[in-house]
């Protein structure tokens, strides 16, 4: 489903892949102590940023869909929606208890934690 | 001069007021971890090397870039105050001054055993450890809490309101929205319990900062955000499910049950009314607190407080948060 790059090849995925790879097998192994720990973090970021160019572009577009169909009369984009319906949980007009609220959070942290932490062990108890 | 040199300049200075002309520091290596402190691990050589710790506010800066930190000669004080009181906690044996040019610093007895959350609960090593430490961690927290208020620097207050608005504060800050954290925030105001008594409250009483050996609990790490407080507090931060570390069956640590937890406290004397309903909310709170706490700490990359990939990157924790939020919110954790 990823929209091929504009810039041809490699594209971003395949650059990340390369830097990550680079320093996971090469770089990391030279690494010790506080230096290997950084190291080791650098890694998980390009892995994060790789699978937002993945996941991430669907999951906004779901995430809209269900905060449209939450907020009949709100406009605007993405932060926009978020912002309304914060708003509404902070007056009460809105609560844990009203129709597709749970399911909208629920779902939109469980995709956004597939892309930042997919091991992360909370998954499992959706 | 390299942080290296700065640090061996001024350790050689500490050892020989510690233990005379002759002593001299080796061995100094910096140990990763410590959010907003320098750990350096350092030996002393003299009558048989010794192994020490230097804790250290980043730079030496004099005010940690943490908010809540109290400071590192108070947090000696604290330290010595628990520990006298019974609690375990590492043995400090000199507060750095001005003439030891290391900024504010102390120096601690390095204890052995482990802190790495992942090792304590899977190596075989820790096995029968990991049996008796929720009791162990419960009967740890009420010997802290029954640190006397007499023996103690003077320390913030802070219970679950004052965290709530301090913390809602921040979130708002950062005007970004997160409807999961404003939800969580409307519950909490009606949700979280009274306090049941005011005691010192250690504040960061998780794996990580626990040190631990195959019998058990070693020490208590970490007391950079000791407070006066609600107990219950310290009972409900392990058992926050990202102090779980991957074992969510175990909500205490990842390795224990609540009901351990409570026992072990209510065992050495800890306040009668810090139930395991006033612990589950508290723990709600504790997945709010270090959501935000994860924004904060990215603040620090954003600012050019801390420019390091790890600052940047534990903004990216929050979600973590929102998704356990979520699941207790709704019964599934």
């Amino acid at each position: 489903m990823t929209r091929p790059s504009p810039f041809g090849q490699p594209d971003a995925a395949q650059l990340l892949e390369a830097a990550a790879a680079y320093l996971e097998k090469v770089a990391l192994p030279h690494l010790e102590g506080h230096a290997a720990f950084h190291g080791k973090v650098a890694v998980n970021v390009l892995h994060i940023v790789a699978r937002e160019i993945a996941l991430g572009p669907p999951a906004a577009e779901a995430e809209r869909t269900r905060l449209e169909a939450l907020l009949p009369m709100a406009q605007g984009d993405l932060d926009a929606l978020r912002r309304r319906l914060c708003d509404l949980f902070a007056a009460g007009d809105l609560t844990l208890e009203s129709p597709g609220v749970a399911d909208h959070l629920l779902v939109t942290a469980a995709d956004r934690v597939r892309i930042e932490q997919p091991g992360y062990a909370s998954l499992k108890r959706l | 001069m390299s942080d290296l040199d700065v640090i061996a300049a001024g350790l050689g200075r500490v050892v020989r007021r510690m233990a005379g002309p002759q002593a001299r520091a080796s061995a100094i290596r910096r140990l990763s971890g410590g959010a907003s402190q320098e750990i350096w691990a350092f030996d002393v050589e003299g009558h048989g090397p010794r192994g020490y710790i230097l804790r250290r506010a980043q730079g030496g800066a004099p005010h940690s870039v943490s908010a809540q930190s109290i400071g590192l000669a108070t947090e000696a004080a604290v330290i010595e105050a628990a520990g006298a009181a019974g609690a375990p906690a590492p043995r400090v044996v000199h507060v750095c001054d001005e003439e030891d040019g290391l900024g504010a610093a102390y120096v601690m007895e390095r204890l052995a055993g482990e802190t790495i959350a992942r090792k304590i609960l899977r190596d075989d090593v820790f096995a029968s450890a990991r049996a008796g430490l929720a009791r162990q961690c419960g009967g740890a927290l009420a010997r802290i809490h029954a640190t006397p208020a007499h023996t103690l620097p003077p320390l913030p207050y802070s219970d679950a309101l004052e965290q709530l608005d301090r913390y809602e504060e921040l979130y708002r800050s950062f005007d970004t929205p997160r409807p999961v954290f404003q939800l969580a925030f409307k519950h909490l105001r009606t949700h979280l319990p009274r306090p049941a008594t005011t005691t010192l409250v250690h504040g960061d009483f998780r794996l990580g900062n626990l040190m631990i050996d195959a019998t058990g609990l070693v020490a208590a790490l970490d007391w950079e955000i000791a407070h006066l407080g609600d107990p219950a507090e310290d009972l409900s931060w392990i058992c926050t499910p990202s102090w779980r570390f991957g074992q969510m069956d175990r909500p205490v640590g990842g390795f224990g049950d609540l009901e351990d937890l409570i026992d072990g406290y209510r065992d050495a004397g800890g306040h009668p009314r810090v139930t395991a309903e006033a612990v589950r909310a508290w723990t709600v709170f504790g997945s709010l607190k270090w959501g935000v706490m994860c924004l904060l700490m990215y603040r620090a990359y954003e600012f050019g407080v801390d420019r390091s990939v790890e600052r940047a990157a534990i903004g990216r924790r929050a979600s973590e948060t929102e998704l356990d939020l979520m699941l207790l919110l709704t019964g599934r954790l």
